[in-house]
This record gives structure tokens, C-alpha cells and sequence, in this order.
């Protein structure tokens, strides 16, 4: 594949208005932002609270280092990031998400990381506030054919693997949502699906520097419809395998059965990165409407990541292992 | 001239049919089309012609049913608002979805089964607008009848359009294809007797 830069694709994007806001906001962050945006390395950061319960009453506006992404595309607004969620344990209607999950409660909890591991343990929000927060700036790209671009707050999954001490064993990494039949109406209203949500990944996806465990975005504690307190993100794959509210972190050798697969095995497979040329069997994987913008973007192979991850997958068919 | 009367249910169906398109604009102006305004848009201009084109085929078999002749006057202007909302949903898909990148549309149209039926259900729904005028039926006379058969197919399509692109919320496409399928039962001829004879029984 060529490289070619996004600007060349998509001379013609017209935004919406609501940019007109961002760039706004981009004037007052915009010197800070060059620099990060260029190191990729801001300094550590502290997570205000989210606006727990009453949006209304937000004491801290959302912010970010930067108002685009290393591509010189354009950050979402925290409005639509956070209103604008695949949550099935609460909903299909994306729209729907943010009311029902509002006020669900994240505190306490706790992820159980364990398996083949030799330190198995018990993670409180005390300790994933332990971590160090950096900010990255990630593509979100939904295997639905929409994207976004979000600043998100977290930790490399590796360094939280690296406490609990890994076996040669283990090659696979096993995550499971909360399974909450009181809190989340989902669970009744789409009993055809294999619940709880299962995710995976393997070894050296999950090791890889790019793989973050979130607890925050634009600068705020996560808020439930985005997956708080802590969801996993896996930039260059669909969204649906950054898994949302972890409770449960399993190291395993053998390849873990996901719900997805479950439900659908010929459309959504372990890997599911993202490929253009590779499409889902009922819609095209080729582009994508990057929310806020008219007309359609190409899509860019492994979400514009394939320079840090496209070797994980050399000598592998990808059309085989979607 | 003989002067067109109109019975109270068409009436009110020339107005009704333009509250979905009310809705959408107030929303869209109001901002309440969540974050993704153009799939919103897609899917409630695509639903509502699906409803409407359902609509029109329930016409002729809950009108056998009742008895009661004026739901059949119902039958055009539903299958023509059903195109009208195809219409404004296939001119976003081209103009804001797509943006007018004719190659994008090319494949996009073509090279998806779920588009390929959705455009089939359109120019079907196209042909049945246009032959429905009077000039049109005086020259069809009989096969205009039988042409307007394929109003049926477009329902079918229709379903088999949605299940096809159903991203969430997988059994609601089916139920739609189910109703489609027992309206064209209704309409089949020995069915179609057997209902006429329950309902002459049921008389007083
Ligand atoms: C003319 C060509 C057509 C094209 C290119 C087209 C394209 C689309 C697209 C892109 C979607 C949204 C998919 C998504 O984002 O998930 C959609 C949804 C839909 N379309 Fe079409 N469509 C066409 C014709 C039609 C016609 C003629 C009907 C009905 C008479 C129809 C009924 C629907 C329905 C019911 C939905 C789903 C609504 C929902 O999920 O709530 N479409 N169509």
C-alpha cells in the first residue's frame, strides 16, 4: 500500500459546526499542543473527577493537550464521545447509552487479574490510580464503518501485566465486562447473546505499547457509557474489542471464545483489526464517516497505526484471520 | 368537471405522512440527532418509507377484512410518500453520506448486496410512482394492475434491505419481513376465500 497522507483523500471535508467550537478551543490549548503532539510523551497528569450523576453541575471543563490527532485531524468534542456509545449491556441505541448508564455505579470495584500468571491480583480504583496517567490521543475506528478521534487518559496494559508477573505459558489475554443483571437492563433485552462480554487479545498485542487501559478522557475521569472505571483501547482494531467496565483479566493458552464471535463467526474474528481490503460480508470496511464531517473518509490500514503494529502481523492472511 | 372528493381518511393520511419528515427537521435543527446526524437521518427516512409502503400493502387485505372499501383510496398516496422518503433517503446517502465522490457511490451502490436490494426496491418504487398517474393507468389498463403487483416485492425487498444492513437490534428486521410475508398470504387466492367466507359468516 502507498502511503499517502489523509489530506490528499479528503481535500473536500466540509465540517459541521460544532468544529467551528473546537477550533475555538484550539486557540486557547494550540501552543501546548504542537509540543505534545510532537513528543507523543506529555508529562504525567492527574484525572479530575467526571461529572458523576449531574452533568449539569461539571465542575471542570474537558481538555486535552492538543485539537488533533498526530494526523492533523481534528479531536471529537467530549459531547459527542460521551454521547454517542455502543453499550449493548445497556442498550443498542447508541443515543440512548449515556441516559441509561448515567449514575451507574463504578465505586468500589475492582479487576481481578489472574491465570497464568505468577502474581495474581486484585486492582482497586486505589490502585489503577497508582499508574502513571499519560494522555494519547487515539482513532477510534467502529467496525460499523463511523470513527472518532479521542483524548484518551490511561495506562499501558503492559505495565499492569508486568506486575502480576506473566508465565511463559500464557499466550493469550482474556478480559470480561462487568456482568450486572440488576444495573444493566441488557442482559434481559438481548438474552441471544453469550454473556458476559468477552474480549482478547494476544500476547504481544496486548504488550504492545499502543494498548492502553483507560480511566479517563479530555482530562475527566471516564464516564459509565464510555466504560469507567477502566476499558481497555486497541487503536488499530475495531472498536468493539476495546472492552468497556473490566472486571476480570485472565491469562490463558488457549485463543479465548469472544461474544462476538459467538454471535456472528463469519463476521467479526479474534483479530479484527482494521483493514480496508478486508471487508465485513454485508458492508464495506473501505471507508468511514469520521462523525462531525460530511462525505466519507478512506479508511487507512490498521486505523493509521500499521507503521508500530503491521509486523505483529507478517507472514499472516488477513483475509483469513479478521 | 366532476369534483374530486376527498373521504376523511385520505385526508388525514396527506397529513400525517409529513410528521416523520416534521420530526426529522425539528431535530435536525434542534440538534437532537445524537452524534451521528447523517446515520440518524438515513434510518428514519428509511424506516418511515418501509412503514408507509407496509402500510399501502395492508390496505387492500384489512379492507377485505372490514369490509369497508375507502382504505383502498389509501393505497397510492401511501405507496407515493413511501417513495418520497426513499427518495430524500437515497439523496442522503448520495449528497451528505457520500458527498457526491462518484466512485465512492459507484461501489458503495454496487458492490454490497444490501444496497444492490435497497436500490432495486427503489426503482421499483420509481416505475410504481410514475405508472400510477391516469395517463399512465388508461394506457397500462390491465397490466397497470398487475404491474402494481411488485409493490410486494418492494415490501420484501425492503425487509430483506434491512436485514441485510442491521447493525444492532437484530430480530426487529425480521418481524417487519415477517408482516410483508403475511400480508402477501392475505392476498393469496385461496386464503383470500377463505377470509371472505369467515366474514360473511361473522355478518349479522
Ligand atoms: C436507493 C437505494 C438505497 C440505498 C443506497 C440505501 C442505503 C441505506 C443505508 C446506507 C442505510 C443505513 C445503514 C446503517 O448505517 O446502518 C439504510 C437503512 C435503511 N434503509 Fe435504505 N437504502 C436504499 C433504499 C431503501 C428503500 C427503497 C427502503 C424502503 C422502502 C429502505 C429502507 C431502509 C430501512 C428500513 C433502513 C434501516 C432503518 C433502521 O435501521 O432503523 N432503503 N439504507
Amino acid at each position: 500500500m502507498s502511503k499517502i497522507s489523509p489530506s490528499e483523500i479528503t481535500p473536500e471535508h466540509i465540517y459541521l459546526s460544532r468544529r467551528e467550537l473546537l477550533k475555538s478551543m484550539g486557540i486557547l490549548t494550540g501552543g501546548a499542543a504542537l509540543l505534545a503532539a510532537c513528543n507523543g510523551n506529555p508529562p504525567p497528569m492527574t484525572l479530575e473527577p467526571g461529572p458523576q450523576g449531574d452533568p449539569a453541575a461539571d465542575p471542570v471543563d474537558p481538555s486535552a493537550s492538543s485539537n488533533v490527532d498526530e494526523l492533523g485531524d481534528p479531536l471529537n468534542t467530549f459531547d459527542d464521545i460521551t454521547n454517542y456509545n455502543n453499550y449493548y449491556e445497556f442498550t443498542t441505541d447508541k443515543i440512548d447509552v449515556a441516559r441509561l448508564a448515567e449514575g451507574y455505579p463504578i465505586s468500589p470495584w475492582e479487576i481481578q487479574v489472574g491465570g497464568l500468571v505468577h502474581n495474581p491480583t486484585t486492582f482497586s480504583l486505589d490502585d489503577l490510580r497508582k499508574f502513571e496517567i499519560e494522555e494519547r490521543i487515539y482513532r477510534m475506528r467502529c467496525v460499523e464503518a463511523w470513527s472518532m478521534v479521542i483524548p484518551w487518559m490511561g495506562f499501558p496494559l503492559s505495565k499492569m501485566l508486568a506486575q502480576v508477573e506473566p508465565k511463559a505459558e500464557a499466550k493469550y489475554v482474556r478480559f470480561e465486562t462487568i456482568h450486572d443483571t440488576k444495573g444493566m437492563p441488557g442482559f434481559t433485552k438481548y438474552p441471544f447473546y453469550q454473556w458476559p462480554y468477552v474480549e482478547g487479545l494476544r500476547m504481544d498485542e496486548a504488550m504492545h505499547d499502543l494498548t492502553l487501559i483507560s480511566t479517563g478522557l479530555y482530562g475527566k475521569e471516564l464516564l459509565p457509557q464510555n466504560g469507567a472505571p477502566a476499558r481497555l483501547v486497541v487503536p488499530w482494531k475495531y472498536g468493539f474489542k476495546s472492552i468497556k467496565s473490566i472486571v476480570k483479566i485472565d491469562l490463558v493458552t488457549e485463543m479465548p471464545i469472544l461474544l462476538w464471535m459467538n454471535a456472528a463467526p463469519n463476521e467479526y474474528g479474534f483479530y479484527a483489526n482494521v483493514n480496508p481490503e478486508v471487508d465485513h460480508p454485508r458492508w464495506s470496511q473501505g471507508t468511514e464517516r469520521r462523525i462531525g464531517e460530511l462525505g466519507r473518509r478512506e479508511t487507512l490500514m490498521f486505523n493509521g497505526y500499521a507503521d508500530e503494529v503491521a509486523h505483529l502481523y507478517s507472514g499472516m492472511d488477513l483475509s483469513i484471520n479478521f | 368537471m366532476k369534483r374530486r372528493r376527498f373521504h376523511p381518511l385520505q385526508i388525514i393520511t396527506y397529513i400525517a405522512v409529513w410528521i416523520p419528515l416534521a420530526i426529522l427537521l425539528w431535530d435536525l435543527t434542534h440538534d437532537n440527532l445524537g452524534a451521528d446526524i447523517i446515520r440518524e437521518a438515513t434510518l428514519r427516512t428509511g424506516k418511515t418509507a418501509l412503514a408507509l409502503l407496509v402500510l399501502s400493502l395492508a390496505c387492500t387485505p384489512v379492507s377485505t377484512i372490514l369490509n369497508y372499501k375507502p382504505l383502498l383510496k389509501l393505497r397510492r398516496p401511501l405507496g407515493l410518500y413511501s417513495f418520497m422518503y426513499a427518495s430524500i433517503h437515497f439523496a442522503i446517502f448520495i449528497g451528505v453520506d457520500y458527498f457526491f465522490d462518484l466512485t465512492l457511490i459507484k461501489g458503495a451502490l454496487l458492490e454490497k448486496r444490501f444496497a444492490i436490494v435497497g436500490l432495486t426496491t427503489g426503482l421499483i418504487l420509481l416505475v410504481l410512482a410514475i405508472t400510477s398517474t391516469q395517463g399512465w393507468k388508461r394506457r397500462l389498463k390491465k397490466r397497470c394492475v398487475q404491474l402494481h403487483k411488485l409493490a410486494y416485492v418492494a415490501g420484501f425487498l425492503a425487509t430483506v434491505h434491512f436485514v441485510w444492513l442491521v447493525k444492532q437490534g437484530v430480530v426487529e428486521p425480521w418481524i417487519w419481513m415477517g408482516v410483508v410475508l403475511i400480508l402477501l398470504l392475505a392476498r393469496i387466492p385461496p386464503v383470500k376465500k377463505f377470509t371472505l367466507a369467515v366474514r360473511s359468516r361473522s355478518a349479522p
